[in-house]
This record gives structure tokens, sequence and C-alpha cells, in this order.
């Protein structure tokens, strides 16, 4: 097992699916010459050629169409969307084709097509270049949504999207691509949708979070520690299907629960979670679930207007006080 | 229709075309009125009038070609050969229908005749088929797409998305306009600052034969043909224009009240099926007791379908679920 960076495990998956099946492709804005937006695919255009590695015109619509219409007649594209914020102007394509192709088809046709993009803010983008925005497509059957937090993760829940016979959202974080961690080359080691991860263990309180902020969730644990309050913290990695078992086996046994999410609260994965909890799990409860989001509001520019909009660890440890 | 001399094909090739096209005249008529009995919900876009274009363009294709449409798609459907029992029955939203009754009529699809659907949002198709035209090239299979989409579709950003890939990557895709002159209740002259649509196609570096008489069912088979071999032999896409005309409504809602009668009865003088048997009788390929056989052999196949429709069950409500993941 060997410690690589969240980036390094995204391009070392993608080179894995690359030389193991040759009917992959990819495509997408600036991923060949440029070598990536985020550099997941630097070197790949020199190792791949441009018939695989596809740069294409700025036309976001087209580039989801042509991978779901690849993928209906057997080829395996990947397909990438430089920011979750540029989806929406594909949002057309992923919603009321790639999730409904098959159900309208009567099961006729499948679209086995797995879409990476960013999603968050941090890096100072501004209100249009900010947003967390899994939860639009979490929201629509016929899509699976994953948002993986840790290189492992990734490299698993790949493996399972590439695999799959449908429409996968993989949203990555842009400030996630420098975090380390071990990986397990296998191939074979896939992670499954719909089942999260208890990525530390703790007896007080449940903290369910996703991407970028479970790093926090773990960061606000360890110094709930130091105060005597021991924090679980599962990481959902899932959006669609979400791992409800997992959430109401850790709240009956802590009776206390905060999800922590990086995109607004409203209609937002808390309140998902939320009413999960409640409607599973409620006689547990020894207090109302806390939901920590971003601020309700455009994200700001400036950088201390940004990090006070984006949840941290001194929300997360606040919020876990109101449960005491 | 040009003039001829004599026969340009054998008999039973000109009976065929005028068989595919009352076909979908009469099955469209049919599905009128059981819409007006409330077996048929929803929209039903009518192809009443524009027959002459999903019959000549899909005869230029191979059986493993693929074809994507828009909503007002039975006519493709049934050129196709896909069974005019299973698409009533779709309309029916019954088990038998060609998705089960779960798609309905603007989301026709059968998979083994290469048919991947009607798409309902106006130009969403376009990106798909660039896609299958991608897909086709990178699996080197030779597979040609035809893509149909209404006039409608241009003003949307994915039309020119669209033609911009499929002709930078000189992908093997056919860009068919059915151009009936309407979005819906707006001309054409009041949605469109252009003049004629075909002239995007140099814009974008793409082949194309210009605006072709969409009522004239060998024009088009002509003119997709060249587009269909041009796109096997390597040389990229081809847009096609094709003036037509719809003789009904947008849908069946829809009350006319945009256009004038006189304009539409221009237009059904010379419709394509008229034309075809007119131009027929002039050649001596068609005579009135031929013309009565077909009539009779269409509408049995017709009122066949209506019977298998009606005769076929709802899915169970638990197989809601079924078909939302592969």
């Amino acid at each position: 097992m060997a410690s690589i960076t969240y980036r390094k495990a995204i391009s070392r998956v993608l080179k894995e699916t690359l030389d193991n099946d040759p009917r992959s492709f990819m495509m997408g804005e600036d991923i060949g010459t440029y070598e990536g937006a985020y550099a997941v695919t630097r070197g790949f255009l020199d190792k791949y050629g441009p018939e695989r590695i596809k740069d294409t015109p700025i036309s976001e619509s087209v580039i989801v169409g042509a991978g779901i219409g690849a993928a209906m007649g057997g080829a395996r594209p990947i397909v990438e969307l430089m920011t979750i914020n540029f989806s929406l102007l594909a949002i057309d394509q992923i919603v009321n084709s790639a999730a409904k192709l098959h159900y309208m088809s009567g099961g006729q046709v499948t679209v086995p097509l797995v879409i990476r993009t960013v999603s968050g803010g941090g890096n100072q983008l501004a209100a249009s270049h900010s947003q967390s925005l899994e939860g639009w497509y979490a929201h629509v059957p016929g899509l699976f949504v994953v948002a993986p937090s840790t290189p492992s993760d990734a490299m698993g829940l790949f493996r399972t999207a590439y695999r799959d016979p449908n429409t996968v959202m993989f949203i990555e974080h842009s400030l996630l691509y420098g975090a380390k961690g071990e990986v397990n080359d296998d191939p074979d080691f896939t992670i499954p949708f719909g089942k999260a991860d208890v990525k530390r263990e703790g007896e007080d309180v449940t903290i369910i979070t996703y991407s970028r902020m479970a790093h926090v969730s773990l960061g606000a644990a360890k110094r709930l520690s130091e105060e005597g309050i021991e924090a679980e913290v599962v990481d959902l990695r899932s959006l669609r299907p979400m791992d409800t078992e997992a959430i109401v086996e850790s709240v009956k046994k802590t009776s206390r629960a905060v999800v922590v999410e990086e995109g607004w609260k409203p209609m937002g994965i808390g309140a998902e979670v939320s009413a999960r909890i409640m409607e599973n799990a409620l006689e547990y409860l020894d207090a109302p679930v806390q939901r920590v989001a971003s601020l309700d509001v455009p994200m700001p520019y400036a950088r201390p207007l940004e990090q006070a909009v984006m949840p941290d660890e001194d929300r997360v440890i606040e919020a876990v006080h109101r449960l005491f | 229709m040009k003039v001829l001399s004599k026969p340009l094909m054998q008999k039973s090739e000109y009976m065929d075309l005028l068989r595919q096209m009352l076909l979908i005249r009469r099955f469209e008529e049919k599905a009128a009125e059981m819409y007006m009995r409330g077996k048929i919900g929803g929209f039903l876009h009518l192809y009443i009038g524009e027959e002459a274009i999903a019959v000549g363009s899909i005869s230029a294709l191979q059986p493993q070609d693929y074809i994507v449409s828009h909503y007002r798609e039975h006519g493709h459907a049934l050129a196709r050969g896909m069974e005019p029992r299973k698409v009533m029955a779709e309309l029916f939203g019954r088990s038998g229908g060609t998705s089960k009754g779960k798609g309905g009529s603007m989301h026709l699809f059968d998979a083994s005749r290469g048919f991947l659907g009607g798409y309902a949002i106006v130009g969403g198709m376009m990106p798909i088929a660039v896609g299958l035209g991608l897909g086709a090239k990178h699996l080197g299979n030779n597979r040609v797409t035809l893509c149909f989409f209404g006039d409608g579709a241009v003003n949307e950003g994915e039309f020119h998305e669209s033609l911009n890939l499929a002709a930078l990557w000189n992908l093997p895709v056919v860009f068919l306009c059915e151009n009936n002159g309407y979005g819906m209740g707006s001309p054409i002259q009041d949605t469109f600052a252009g003049t004629d649509i075909f002239r995007f196609a140099p814009v974008y570096g793409m082949n194309t034969p210009g605006q072709i008489d969409g009522m004239d069912v060998f024009e088009v088979m002509d003119a997709t043909k060249e587009a269909v071999d041009h796109a096997r032999k390597g040389r990229g896409p081809t847009f096609i224009e094709a003036k037509t005309y719809r003789f009904r409504g947008h849908s069946m809602a829809d009350p006319m009240v945009y256009r004038k009668k006189t304009e539409e009865e221009e237009w059904r003088n010379k419709g394509p099926i008229i034309r075809m048997k007119d131009h027929m009788e002039e050649l001596g390929l068609l005579d009135e007791a031929e013309m009565q056989a077909l009539e009779a052999e269409v509408d049995e196949i017709v009122q066949d379908a209506v019977d298998f429709a009606d005769a076929s069950s709802v899915l169970p409500h638990d197989a809601i679920y079924d078909d939302v993941y592969a």
C-alpha cells in the first residue's frame, strides 16, 4: 500500500482503465494538450494519443451528449466537465437523456457513461465557480452520484463507476487533489455504490458528511476528542444511492447527529440525511439533528468572506456543542 | 417531382415506397382518432404531410445504421420497420408497446433496429447523434447515424455545438432538418434571423446538398443516399434541409389559429402521397384497382395495430421501478 495524492490516484485509475479496455476513451475541455485544468491527465495525450484523449470545444452539452451516444453505441467514454458549475450547460443531456433513456426505452438501451467533474469552493473563484451542486444530480432517479474524499475511495469508486452500465456523476473536489492517502492498486479493489465508510469511530455523536467536508469533520472530531467528546465520522461517499443503514446504525449508537456539507442548506444533502434519520431513528435521538452548510449566499470573492461562507472545524464543533 | 418518361426502379420498389407512406398516413389518422376517443393520452404529434422524408431517407440506410429523432417520430419508426402493433401499443401506454408503455408517443425506441429514440427536448437528439457517430468511429464498425430534427432546433445551442463537433471530428452523421415552417405555432420568419437553414453547413465546413424538396420521396432518397455514402467512406457529416409541411397541428391540442386555410390547402395539393400516386399513374405503374388493394392492405395493418394495442394490458404497478437502472 503506497501513499499517493488524490490527483495521482484518479490519474492512476484512469490509466488503468485506458490500458485495460480499448473501448474506453476520454473527452473534455483541455484534457489533452493542456493536460487537465487540475493536471489529472498529465502525460495522457502522449501516452494514448488524440483518438483516446480528445480535447473538445467549449461545448458542454455536446460533450455530455456525445458521451451518451457513444456509450449507447457500445464505446466506453469517460467525460470530463471542467467544473460542476459548467455542468449546468449540459444539464439537459444529463437529466433529460442520460438519466432516462434506459427507462424511457423500456430497458432497451443503456448509457454506461462516467461524467467526472469538480465541485466546491475555496479557490477565490467567486459565485459562478464555487458551487457544490452534486445534490441537484442526486435528486434525479436514473443517475448515480459519488463524491470520494480520499485517494483510496476515489480509486475504488471509479472502478465501480466505470464498470456500471448506468451513468455515474463522479464528483471530485478541487481542494482535495493534493490530499494524500494509501491506495489499493488491485484492479479488483472496488467500492460499491451506496456504501458509506466510517472514517472515525466514536460513541457520543455522529457526523455525517462527504467529500472535502469529511476532512473538516475529522479535524473537528480530533479537537472534540480533546474535550472528551468522541465523534463518529460517517463519510457517505455515495449520494445516490445513499447508505441509510450506515447512518441509522451510527445514530442509534450515538443518539446525536450533525450533517456537514459544503452546499447550501435549503433542499440540500443535510436535509435529506435529516429526514432519513427522522424516518428511521427518531426515537433514538436525544437532540434535533444539526445541519452545517455553506452560508445561504452566492460565494463572495474576497478570501476572508469566502472562508466565512464555507463550513470549517469551528462551525462543526459549535453544532456538536448544541447537542449537549 | 421530376417528370420522367420511364421508371427508374422496379415497380415493386415504387409500390413499397408508396405503401410505407400510406401506412404512416393511415396510422397517424387512426392515432388521431384513438386520441379523440381517449385511448391515447399526453401529447400526440402527427407526421401527416411529412411522410416522404422518413420513407425516402430511411430507405437509404443499412440495417446496422442508427436513427435518432424528435417527438414527431412515428413516421420514422414505421419507416424503419418497427411493428405498427408495438408502436400503437406504446401510444396506448400498454405493456405490449415498444417501451412497455413507459415512453409514450414522444419516446419510441427499437434497439434491435438501431432506432435509438425519439427525443422530446428540441435539439436534444443532436449531441447524441454526434456521440453515436463518435462511438462508431471509435469502434470502427462503419455505422452511419441519421439524425432528424426540425427547424425549431436550429435556434438551440445544441444545434451549433453538434454541427461544429461532428464536422471537427469528421463523424459519420447525416443531419436531416425537417423544415415544416413552424416551431409549434411560430412561423420560422418570426423566430429565425437567417434566410436558409442549410447555409449553416458551409459555416461549419460541412457537406450539404442545400435545401431539397421534402415532398418528393425520390429527391429525399437520393440526397440521403449520397450523404450516407459520403459518411460511410469516412468523409464526414452532411447537412440536409428538407422543406416540408405538416398538414395537421403541432399536436392534437393545437387549435391552429396561426395559419391560413389557403396555405394549408396549397401544401396539401402538393403532398407526398398524392404526388407519388400521380407520378406512378403517369408512368403506368399504378391503376385504381391496385391503389384500392394497397389502401385495404394498409387499413388492415392499422386496424390490427389498434386491436393489438387495445388487447394489451397495462404493466402491473410493481413494474414502475423496473428499468430505472440497468
